[in-house]
């Protein structure tokens, strides 16, 4: 059943709801600063980031491979920790009815 | 909350499997498809060692393909609107990754895209970064939200969120003309690909291709796009990696080129400094510069050189008569006097463009920058070195920007991640979908610098008769994809002497690895899954937005369940035919256009999505005036910059582009405008409807 049909808000479930969003967007703005970095802060230095990493420049192996495989993992941490606060969600609402 | 129960109150259907062991099921029907395409794969490489021909070959190739994914369209038709619309909402993370992966790999990905980064080397890892960094926008800003409010299209979200209809008219807008532009890339892709291997007529080959599409979309809609599109990522992979593996263990014995391709790079870079200082390299360019430098000579007095153009044809071909010259000799004289300009203003055109296809030849490595090299320019050099290293700097990153926002507004992909049962499997879903993206976008890099390391070391410096088959073959396919010429004849190949098109880098790869022809067939195939998967996800998207959004919501809201898919199929048949038609006049400059798609959508759909579930305040006019203010900002840069488009519109006014940024880039622009937009009139507007707040409180919540 989904969380949101649960009868009654009452306070602690309406506290408990509001630690959950607090905490999603607190772990939205971690990952999307990361994000930021990879995608654009990197890339404005990539000449300057010119130095040889497995015969790649470092810069073109970032735009090239890592920051793309930086992004999925990005993703899946993503998916993980929601999914650890949404279990945290559903224990708060349940112990308060 | 009214608007969503009374739109989306579909009886669950019970008969439809879910869980685990609907997954089991899956894993097994996708394994057992993968083996009978590695089979059929196996079987055609047995009939060309018997000596099959090459036509039939690569003939089964796209009809062995399309007959299966006919199969599971017609396995999953259906006249439940929750089937049809979101696939009954019970696909796994994993095989909806998959899907979006098909769904949102184009022609343009599959072909285009290494051949750009050949070209432009790390200029075209602007692509690669954009198209992969989108979809953490997706996930974390955007997907799981949406599939909370388990609508069946955006603009169902738009209507929900904002109040009412306003909203909902301009996505469906907004939805349209992003989407339309694309399909008929698409089917553009389809055409290419059915003439090229089959040699039937381009117009023949798109109507062909879009039979190919409508099987998958039409009986079934998501439900039956959503489980070829899953088929059409492995072909489509296996297609694409194969060739690229095999080429590597040909030129330097490794299998995984992704992982090695690094020290390739170092011989590209050695062989750029090498083909640099090559005379023969100079002389090619020098030839190219005198070329340029006789149009402008023409161009000065334009009368009389057309005048002396035409005298010189003439006595040509009374030479030749004079001298009994053979009929073809005579004739082939007479078409080079036909085909001088008529007039002065046709004359100043095709000297023009010929003058700047010469000049553009006259430059070192035939154009190309150096591969590795990070933007033009030189940030120590001198002013102009310095200011085309800032331009180049800024439209890169501007250009990754737009194509992140615009992954993340894309009607046809966020659609796909309302199918998943739940909000947790939608995040998940969304990072498998970035991992099956990204297993070809690591490929494709590596794929360029094969390639380039194949052209630069062994075929520059080569002897003209000795030069490999497919490079005859491939300049009589098209003269676009591939050019050589001895300009400077020293019967020795230069690669300034050598025109290049894009695409041939993974067409032709097959051939450039000398493999045997069934893996040119599988490239076909693979080409054309990508095409077909995404124009099937466009199709639905813009069908959908008429018949769902238009049709059902606005015009007439009681229209029974089974009508509803009906008319939606009906649309469907009907969009479709329209994009084969449009796309069958062979419309110009519709790569351009498709590249413009990206910030259409970004700035118009973007910020009212990202604001909808995160600032409670914003309302109904806050985004309707923030999708019109970013889609008008935007589409007026594109229109008044875009050498296409001006010409189209005829639009005279003189280019102005802001702070260097080229059109391609607008949402740069268009987007930040959006969010003013909204912010500031949904401050002066009244708060939103207390249903609307429920809403976002309700999407908030898993």
């Amino acid at each position: 059943m989904p969380i949101s049909d649960l009868p009654g808000p009452t306070d602690a479930v309406h506290d408990a709801r509001a630690r959950h969003w607090r905490r999603t967007r607190g772990l939205t703005a971690a990952l999307l600063l990361v994000w930021f970095v990879v995608g654009f802060v990197v890339t404005w230095f990539a000449r300057d980031l010119d130095f040889p990493f497995f015969g790649w420049p470092f810069s073109f192996w970032v735009a090239a491979q890592g920051g793309i495989i930086l992004f999925v993992v990005l993703n899946a941490v993503y998916a993980r920790r929601m999914a650890r606060h949404d279990r945290r969600l559903a224990d708060d609402a349940s112990a308060s009815r | 909350m009214s608007i969503r129960t009374q739109t989306f109150a579909p009886a669950r259907s019970r008969r439809q499997p879910r869980g685990p062991a609907f997954s089991r099921r899956l894993h097994w029907i996708y394994l057992a498809f993968g083996v009978a395409f590695l089979l059929f794969v196996g079987v055609m490489a047995l009939l060309e060692h018997l000596g099959l021909p090459r036509r039939w070959i690569g003939f089964l190739f796209l009809v062995g393909p399309i007959v299966f994914y006919a199969g599971i369209g017609i396995l999953s038709r259906t006249t439940d609107p929750a089937e049809y619309y979101v696939a009954g909402r019970r696909v796994p993370a994993l095989y909806n990754g998959m899907a979006t992966g098909a769904d949102w790999m184009s022609a343009a990905s599959f072909i285009g895209m290494a051949g750009t980064l050949y070209l432009s080397g790390y200029g075209g890892l602007a692509y690669i970064l954009g198209w992969t960094g989108g979809f953490c926008l997706v996930a974390l800003l955007i997907a799981p939200y949406l599939r909370k409010f388990g609508g069946y299209t955006i603009p169902d979200f738009l209507a929900a969120r904002y109040d009412g209809n306003l909203t909902r008219v301009i996505g469906v807008v907004a939805a349209i003309a992003c989407s339309f532009l694309y399909v008929v890339a698409q089917i553009y892709g389809v055409g290419l690909i059915t003439s090229r291997i089959t040699g039937v007529e381009f117009e023949v080959g798109v109507f062909l291709g879009l039979g190919g599409i409508l099987v998958c979309s039409f009986l079934g809609g998501m439900r039956a796009v959503t489980w070829t599109q899953v088929a059409q990522y492995i072909v489509l992979l296996v297609a694409f990696v194969v060739p690229v593996a095999w080429l590597s263990l040909k030129q330097h014995a490794s299998v995984v080129p992704q992982a090695t391709y690094g020290y390739q790079l170092q011989k590209v870079i050695a062989s750029e400094k090498t083909i640099q200082a090559d005379p023969a390299e100079r002389q090619v360019i020098e030839i190219f510069k005198a070329r340029a430098a006789a149009y402008d000579a023409r161009l000065v007095d334009i009368p009389a050189a057309l005048a002396v153009e035409r005298r010189g044809a003439a006595r040509r071909i009374a030479d030749l008569k004079a001298a009994n010259a053979p009929q073809g000799d005579i004739q082939a004289a007479e078409r080079v006097l036909a085909r001088l300009p008529h007039d002065v203003d046709e004359a100043r055109e095709a000297w023009t463009r010929a003058r700047d296809a010469d000049l553009e030849r006259a430059k070192p490595l035939a154009g190309m920058p150096p591969h590795a090299q990070q933007f033009a320019g030189d940030p120590h050099g001198d002013a102009a070195a310095r200011k085309a290293f800032d331009d180049s700097r800024r439209n890169f990153i501007a250009l990754v920007f737009c194509l992140m926002v615009g992954t993340a507004s894309l009607p046809h992909v966020l659609t796909r991640f309302y199918t998943t049962p739940s909000v947790a499997e939608t995040r998940t879903s969304v990072a498998w979908s970035l991992l099956f993206i990204v297993l070809l976008y690591l490929t494709a890099p590596a794929l360029a610098v094969l390639v380039k390391v194949e052209v630069f070391d062994s075929l520059v410096g080569m002897r003209f008769d000795q030069l490999p088959a497919w490079i005859n073959n491939w300049t009589h396919v098209d003269g676009s994809l591939l050019q050589v010429a001895d300009v400077n004849g020293d019967g020795i190949l230069q690669l300034g002497e050598m025109k290049i098109g894009g695409d041939i880098v993974v067409l032709a790869t097959p051939e450039i690895a000398g493999l045997p022809y069934v893996i040119s067939g599988l490239v076909a195939a693979g080409g054309l899954a990508a095409a077909l998967s995404t124009a099937d996800g466009l199709l639905l998207t813009i069908a959908n937005a008429l018949s769902h959004d238009l049709w059902f919501s606005i015009v007439d809201p009681r229209a029974s369940a089974t009508r509803r898919v009906t008319v939606s199929k009906v649309l469907l048949l009907m969009v479709a035919l329209g994009a084969a038609y449009v796309t069958a006049q062979k419309p110009g400059d519709i790569l351009l256009l498709v590249s413009a798609a990206f910030s259409i959508a970004a700035s118009a759909f973007f910020p009212a999505l990202v604001m909808g579930v995160f600032w409670r305040r914003a309302n109904r006019w806050g985004a309707a005036a923030g999708m019109v203010g970013g889609l008008g900002l935007t589409l007026y840069y594109v229109l008044v910059n875009q050498p296409g488009v001006r010409e189209t519109f005829g639009i005279a006014t003189p280019i102005q582009l802001w702070g260097g940024i080229q059109p391609i880039a607008a949402g740069l622009f268009g987007v930040p405008a959006g969010f003013a937009v909204l912010v500031a009139v949904s401050l002066l507007t009244p708060p939103p409807s207390r249903a609307a707040l429920a809403m976002v409180d309700d999407v908030r919540l898993p």
